[in-house]
C-alpha cells in the first residue's frame, strides 16, 4: 500500500457519520474521533463535508508551534502534538488553513488525524476511508482514481499569498490544477494588491478591530 | 391481565434501560483477540460483512472485512457501533415472570411451564386460533422456517404473522401480481452499469448507506439520478432531476411520467407483445394524465415530469429502485404496480445493467417472508391457499394436510383481533409492536387485554413490558444460520460468542415449547445447520427453492441467489433473462390502477401532510440502536421536519416545540427548520417510544391486499407548543 493516497470527495458525502463512529474505534484514543463532519447549513440543505487533516508538505501547525510538538514521519503523515512537549497553547488550533487540529482540554493535548499511523503502518488503510459507504473518503491508488472518477485530485491550495501542498488530496472540477480559497486569487495582479483598510475611517468598527476588541 | 405494574416509565428504564452503552462492559479492550469472526451486521437487508473481534467470549470490536463483495468493508455507522450491543448492562440474562412489582427473575422449568398451561388453557377455552404468534425478520431463515413450522404444528394457529408486514409486503405482493415471484430482479452489481435510475421512495443514504456507492459509481461511468421524495435527502441533493412528490401520490406520478413516455413512443412494443399482459388497459389509463393533471394531483412540476419521461423512455439501459417511500400506503401494492408499469413499458428488465428491484429494509427482510413466518405462505414461498402447496408441505411434515391451518390474520389484524378479544394469547418474539405499529393508543389498549402473553427477546424492548413471561433470547451475534439480504443472496452468519448468563438461543426455546406442546418429532433440532438441511429440503420445487445450498456453500461462495434448486447450481443473481417470467404463461403483467387519494388526506382541520421514516443512526423500534451511546448522540431525539415558509406561516422558530396533533393523537417535540421538505409536509422520525413515538399519529389503515399500515401520509396540524 506504499503507493496508496487519500482523496476526499466532498460530493459524494452523505452525512453518515460512519467514518466518525470508526475513527473513535482506533485503539490510540479510541472514543475520542478526530475527524471533522458537518452540515455546511442544515437549515439550508444536507450537505455535509467531511475533513481529514491534510498532511500538509510544510505544515503551518508545526511551524507555528513554540514548543516543537508537531513531527512528520518519513512518509509525510504529520502527527497529533507529542504529550511530553504540548504545552496547550492552541496555536495550531488557530493556524491551520484548513481547521483540523483540536485542543483535546481533557488531555491537555493538541490531537488531530493521523491517518491512522498504526493502521497504514501494517499495511492496513485508514479506517474511515475504508467504512465511508459512498467514497467521499478514498484511500487507494491514484490510477484508480484517475480511471473511475470524473474530477480531478488537487493537492495544491492557495490562501491568499500562502501555497499549500498536502499528502491528502481534495477532489475538484475536471479542469482544475488547485483550489484558489481567496477571491482575489481570481483578480487581476493589481487590484488583488489593494490594501482591505485603505479607505478605513480612524476609528471605525471594521472587522478586524470588532474581531480584536470585541471577540 | 397484562396491565403495566411498574408505576412509570422511569422505573422501567431504571431496570431496563435503554442505557446509553458507550464503552463496553469493563472498559475498552485493545488486548489481541482469540478469534475473528466473519460474519455479517445485524441490521439493514444490505447485510455488510464485518469481522468481530473475540476475546473471552466477549465481542470487543470489529474489523472492516473487504473480501466480502456486497460492501467491501464498507459499514455504515449502525454496522461500526453494532458490536456495543453485546456486553451490554441492559441484556437479559434469565427469563423473567411478571410480578407485583414489575418482573422477577424466573427459572426456565418456570418459563417453560406456566407458558404451555397458558396455551392449553387459552386454546382449550376459545379455540385454536385464540393464540398468534408474531415473529420478525430481523432473525435468520432457520429461525423464520421454525416459527412458521412451530406456529402450524405446535400452536395448531392460523394466526402468525411477522413485522415484515410493516415493511415489504406491498412490494411483495406487487412483484407476485406482476412478475410472479417475489425477489428483485437484480443483482446490486447491475447498478454501476445502468444509464439511467430512478430512486423512488427510498431515503437510500441514510437507510442503506452501503448502496451509496453503487449509485455514485454509476454516476460516475455517465448514468443519470433521478430521485423521487417529498424531501431532499442525502441521495437526492446532487440527483440530476429530483421530484418533490406530494405524500400520497405516487401512482398518479407514475402514470403521467409513462403518459409521456407513450406520446413520444419511448415503449418498446416488441418487448411487450411478446413477453407481457395487460399493456392496453394501462395505456388507456394513463391517456388522461397529461403533465398539467399530474402536476395537480402530485405538486411535481409539469416540466420535470417531461423531463422524467425524456431521461428515462429512450434510455438504453435502466435501474428503477425504490422502498418504503411508496410502499407505506393504503394504496402501496398499486403504488408498486404503477413503477413496475414503467419498467415493463421499456422492456428493460432481465439484462446486465438493467432491471428493477425494492431495497428490503430488515436485515433479513426476504429471507425472512420466504419460508412460512407469514399467514398466507408455507416454506419455499408456497401459498397456503393452494392445495397442491398444502398437500407438498403437509406430506413433508408428516401431517394429515387437514391439520395444517389455513390463511391467518396479519400482523396489524392480530393486534385489532387482541381489542376486539377474539385472540387471548400471545407469544412474540424479536418485534416490538408498541412502537412500530401505527396508533400506539390502541396497541397499548390491545396488549392490556391479553389473557397471557410471551415475549422472546435479548432486551426488555417497550411491547414486552406486558409479558407475563419474558424468554431471555439471543443477540444475532451468539447464533449461526443464514440470511437472505435485499439482493436475494443468502448469506452467512457465523457465531462469535455463546448467550450469556441463563440466556439460550432463540431456537432452543421455540423447540423446548414446541415439545412439551406433544410434537417432539418435530422439534428434535439440536442445531441451526439441522434446520438449514430441512429448510432447503421443504423448499426444494417451491416458487424460492434453495434445495441447492448447504452452509458451507453459502459461506465459500460469499452466498448463493435464489433460486439454486440443486448442489452444482450457481444460483440465480439476476432473474427474468430473455423475458422470462415466473409465471404460468411465462408473461409479465402489466396493472392499471386509477390513482386514488390516501386514506386520510389533508382537510381545513388537519391541513398538513404527516410523514415518518428513519435516520441513519437509528433501526426500526431502537430496541438495539437505542442503547448505544454515540448512535444515540448522532440523533438523540425525534425532531419535526418542517419548510421555514410552513414554519414561517405557524410563527415557529427552528428548535421550538411543537405539538402535531392527528386524529389518533399528538406530540411534543422540537421543529427542525429546514428547506428540504415539501412546504406542505412535516416528517418526524419513528425509532422512539412513549412520547416521542411518531406512531402515536400515524393512521393504522391498512393496503387491501398487502394489509401495510399507511405510515407515509395522514393529515396533521402544527402549532408552536414553546420555546427551549
Amino acid at each position: 500500500m506504499k503507493d496508496y493516497e487519500f482523496f476526499i470527495d466532498q460530493s459524494r458525502c452523505i452525512g453518515c457519520q460512519a467514518c466518525v463512529q470508526a475513527c473513535g474505534e482506533c485503539d490510540t484514543h479510541r472514543g475520542t474521533p478526530m475527524i471533522h463532519l458537518e452540515y455546511v447549513h442544515r437549515p439550508t440543505g444536507v450537505q455535509t463535508a467531511p475533513v481529514v487533516c491534510m498532511h500538509c508538505e510544510d505544515p503551518t501547525c508545526a511551524k507555528v508551534c513554540p514548543a516543537d510538538a508537531i513531527k512528520q514521519d518519513d512518509h509525510g503523515v504529520v502527527m497529533s502534538a507529542a504529550k511530553p512537549r504540548c504545552v496547550s497553547c492552541s496555536n495550531c488550533v488557530i493556524g491551520c488553513p484548513f481547521g483540523v487540529p483540536k485542543m483535546q482540554v481533557s488531555f491537555e493535548l493538541m490531537m488531530k488525524c493521523d491517518m491512522c499511523y498504526d493502521r497504514t503502518s501494517v499495511d492496513k488503510k485508514p479506517m474511515c476511508a475504508t467504512v465511508c459507504p459512498s467514497e467521499a473518503l478514498y484511500y487507494g491508488p491514484r490510477d484508480y482514481i484517475e480511471k473511475h472518477r470524473r474530477e480531478t485530485p488537487v493537492n495544491e491550495f492557495h490562501f491568499g499569498r500562502q501555497v499549500v501542498r498536502t499528502k491528502v488530496n481534495m477532489m475538484t472540477a475536471p479542469s482544475r490544477g488547485e483550489i484558489n480559497v481567496d477571491i482575489t486569487q481570481y483578480m487581476s495582479g493589481a487590484e488583488a494588491e489593494i490594501d482591505p483598510m485603505f479607505d478605513a475611517r480612524d476609528g471605525a468598527p471594521d472587522a478586524a478591530r470588532f474581531a480584536v476588541w470585541e471577540g | 391481565m397484562a396491565t403495566l405494574t411498574l408505576k412509570s416509565e422511569e422505573a422501567y428504564i431504571d431496570q431496563f434501560g435503554p442505557t446509553l452503552n458507550y464503552t463496553p462492559v469493563g472498559g475498552w479492550d485493545s488486548r489481541e483477540p482469540d478469534k475473528m469472526v466473519k460474519t455479517h451486521c445485524c441490521f439493514c437487508g444490505v447485510q455488510c460483512g464485518i469481522q468481530l473481534k473475540v476475546k473471552d467470549n466477549r465481542v470487543i470490536g470489529f474489523e472492516p472485512w473487504e473480501e466480502f463483495p456486497v460492501n467491501r468493508g464498507k459499514l455504515c455507522p449502525k454496522g461500526v457501533k453494532r458490536y456495543m450491543q453485546n456486553e451490554h448492562p441492559d441484556r437479559l440474562k434469565a427469563p423473567l415472570i411478571r410480578s407485583e412489582d414489575g418482573f422477577r427473575e424466573g427459572t426456565w422449568e418456570e418459563a417453560y411451564s406456566k407458558t404451555v398451561s397458558e396455551i392449553r388453557r387459552i386454546q382449550q377455552s376459545y379455540g385454536k386460533d385464540s393464540f398468534a404468534f408474531l415473529g420478525g425478520a430481523s432473525m435468520t431463515n432457520e429461525k423464520a422456517y421454525l416459527n412458521g413450522k412451530f406456529a402450524r404444528i405446535a400452536l395448531q394457529t392460523k394466526n402468525i404473522d411477522y413485522n415484515g408486514r410493516l415493511c415489504m409486503v406491498s412490494a411483495g405482493a406487487a412483484n407476485k401480481m406482476a412478475f410472479g415471484i417475489d425477489r428483485a430482479a437484480n443483482p446490486w452489481s447491475d447498478i454501476p452499469k445502468t444509464d439511467v435510475i430512478i430512486l423512488t421512495g427510498t431515503n437510500l443514504a441514510e437507510c442503506f448507506p452501503i448502496l451509496t456507492d453503487y449509485i455514485w459509481k454509476a454516476r460516475d461511468n455517465g448514468a443519470k439520478i433521478i430521485v423521487i421524495d417529498p424531501r431532499i435527502t442525502p441521495i437526492g441533493r446532487t440527483a440530476d432531476l429530483f421530484l418533490p412528490v406530494r405524500p400520497g401520490r405516487d401512482s398518479a406520478l407514475c402514470h403521467g411520467i409513462l403518459h409521456v413516455m407513450v406520446k413520444n413512443g419511448w415503449i418498446d412494443e416488441d418487448f411487450i407483445s411478446e413477453h407481457t399482459e395487460g399493456w392496453d388497459a394501462v395505456r388507456e389509463l394513463v391517456k388522461k394524465y397529461t403533465p398539467e393533471h399530474t402536476e395537480k394531483i402530485t405538486g411535481v412540476p409539469a416540466a420535470s415530469i417531461i423531463k422524467c419521461a425524456e431521461i428515462w423512455g429512450p434510455a438504453k439501459k435502466s435501474m428503477l429502485l425504490h422502498a418504503r417511500g411508496i410502499e407505506h400506503h393504503t394504496k402501496g401494492v398499486e403504488n408498486v404496480l404503477s413503477y413496475i408499469n414503467l419498467v415493463l413499458s421499456t422492456g428493460r428488465i432481465g439484462q446486465e445493467g438493467s432491471g428493477y428491484g425494492t431495497i428490503t429494509g430488515q436485515g433479513n427482510g426476504q429471507g425472512g417472508r420466504e419460508h412460512g413466518q407469514r399467514c398466507n405462505q408455507l416454506p419455499g414461498g408456497r401459498d397456503i391457499n393452494n392445495p397442491a402447496h398444502r398437500r407438498q408441505v403437509s406430506d413433508f411434515w408428516g401431517i394429515n394436510e387437514t391439520d395444517l391451518p389455513g390463511e391467518g390474520l396479519t400482523a396489524c389484524e392480530i393486534i385489532d383481533a387482541i381489542e376486539r378479544g377474539e385472540i387471548k394469547g400471545l407469544l412474540s418474539i424479536s418485534f416490538n409492536p408498541l412502537v412500530s405499529i401505527p396508533d400506539t393508543a390502541r396497541t397499548r389498549k390491545a396488549l392490556e387485554k391479553l389473557e397471557y402473553y410471551g415475549a422472546i427477546d435479548f432486551f426488555l424492548n417497550e411491547t414486552a413490558r406486558f409479558a407475563d413471561v419474558v424468554f431471555a433470547g439471543s443477540l444475532q451475534e451468539e447464533d449461526h444460520g443464514t440470511v437472505t439480504n435485499g439482493e436475494g443472496r443468502c448469506i452467512r452468519l457465523n457465531q462469535s460468542v455463546t448467550p450469556p448468563g441463563d440466556a439460550k438461543l432463540d431456537w432452543e426455546i421455540i423447540c423446548e415449547l414446541g415439545k412439551r406442546l406433544g410434537q417432539e418429532r418435530h422439534f428434535a433440532f439440536t442445531d441451526p445447520g439441522e434446520m438449514f438441511k430441512e429448510l432447503t429440503a421443504a423448499s426444494k420445487g417451491g416458487p424460492i427453492d434453495y434445495s441447492g445450498m448447504t452452509h458451507e456453500r453459502v459461506e465459500r461462495e460469499h452466498g448463493l441467489f435464489w433460486p439454486c434448486p440443486a448442489p452444482d447450481h450457481p444460483g440465480t443473481p439476476r432473474l427474468f433473462e430473455g423475458g422470462q417470467f415466473a409465471h404460468a404463461d411465462g408473461r409479465a403483467k402489466f396493472h392499471a390502477f386509477e390513482y386514488r387519494p390516501p386514506a386520510e388526506d389533508v382537510d381545513q382541520e388537519y391541513p398538513i401532510f404527516f410523514t415518518t421514516g428513519r435516520v441513519v443512526s437509528q433501526y426500526l423500534s431502537g430496541t438495539q440502536t437505542r442503547r448505544i451511546g454515540s448512535l444515540v448522540d448522532q440523533y438523540p431525539e425525534p425532531l419535526c421536519e418542517m419548510h421555514p415558509i410552513l414554519a414561517g406561516k405557524l410563527g415557529i422558530k427552528d428548535r421550538d416545540l411543537v405539538r402535531v396533533a392527528t386524529r389518533r393523537g399528538e406530540m411534543t417535540l422540537p421543529a427542525q427548520v429546514v428547506k428540504s421538505i415539501r412546504p406542505d409536509t412535516v416528517f418526524v422520525p419513528y425509532h422512539w417510544s412513549g412520547k416521542k413515538a411518531a406512531n402515536q399519529l400515524t393512521n393504522r389503515r391498512l393496503d387491501p391486499i398487502s394489509k401495510i399500515p399507511e405510515f407515509k401520509v395522514c393529515a396533521c396540524k402544527v402549532e408552536k407548543a414553546g420555546s427551549r
